[in-house]
């Protein structure tokens, strides 16, 4: 039964933003000149270097550990 | 998990102020100058570079005299891969900076006394380099590369804060340029740009204790 419901209100809610001339987004990554955008590019960019020196220490705390042993 | 956050604090907050300087960097507020515009979030990552070569390079010059004192070889790698971080940051201040001056100075490199001196820092520490190479013992060359590393330690200061600050250059805060000392003092500039010092520095410190700990695992090994 709630899903139903659930089901119903989606289908209404779509409808009704069709039929709006404005419709509302999750407009964050286009407005300001879409310079998000530019945001989310570099930090996924700096993201992977760190992961790649991440994995870097990782595997040479790896080799240390096992020289010492 | 505790000796793992006491070993690896730093390296987090190099990773955390690198990010709120990318992430501030390009939303937070800027004063608005002619020529400049946008331009001048830069600031945050093209000057960052050139403040975390000097710092490494005070590291360097540090154990190069540390290494005069002590005679110890892990002075002299401490020295070395300081020296060689240092220059990658250096690599990138001037690719940067051409980018930065092709598009408000009209032209990559323009004969200004603050880019030569940076050009010519970059070479005083290329030199540094080759003399390294050119020296098989050990020892020697620790201690050479230890007297010339103060040597250019003292030309990077001339080259790049004293001469420029005597004569016209096209950098802020210098002689030709006192409009600019307008974003010197501005304080949302500030927020980001000494925390992005720091987080690059850090970065810098990690990548050369990476390649410390690999020259220290490849002497124990050979």
């Amino acid at each position: 039964m709630k899903k139903a419901f659930l089901v119903i209100y989606i289908t209404l809610f779509n409808i009704t933003n069709l039929m709006a001339q404005e419709v509302e987004m999750a407009d964050t990554m286009r407005s300001n000149g879409k310079i998000y955008v530019v945001v989310a590019v570099l930090c996924v960019v700096f993201g992977i270097i760190t992961a790649y020196i991440m994995s870097v220490d990782r595997r040479l705390s790896k080799l240390e550990k096992e020289n010492k042993k | 998990m505790n000796s793992k956050l006491k070993n690896h604090w730093w390296k987090a907050l190099a990773v955390v102020l690198v990010f709120y300087s990318i992430i501030y960097g390009f939303l937070g507020p800027v004063p608005h100058l002619p020529i400049l515009h946008e331009t001048i979030r830069n600031l945050y990552f093209h000057v960052t570079m050139w403040f975390g070569l000097m710092i490494l390079l005070i590291v360097n010059l540090v154990y190069g005299i540390r290494y005069l004192a002590t005679s110890k070889m892990k002075d002299d790698v401490y020295a070395e891969e300081s020296a060689r971080t240092a220059m990658y940051f250096g690599v990138a201040g001037l690719l940067t900076g051409m980018i930065w001056a092709n598009y408000t100075w009209g032209a990559p490199w323009v004969n200004d006394p603050q880019l030569n001196g940076a050009a010519a820092t970059m070479l005083a520490y290329a030199a540094y380099f080759i003399l390294r190479n050119a020296i098989t013992d050990e020892h020697k060359r620790a201690r050479l590369a230890a007297v010339y590393s103060i040597f250019a330690f003292v030309m990077m200061i001339v080259f790049i804060q004293v001469l420029p600050k005597l004569t016209d250059t096209l950098h802020p805060g210098r002689g030709g340029n006192p409009g600019f000392n307008t974003y010197d003092l501005d304080s949302d500039l500030r927020k980001i740009f000494y925390p992005a010092i720091i987080g690059w520095t850090l970065l810098g410190c990690w990548i050369m204790n990476l390649r410390i700990r690999l020259r220290k695992f490849n002497t124990q090994n050979n």
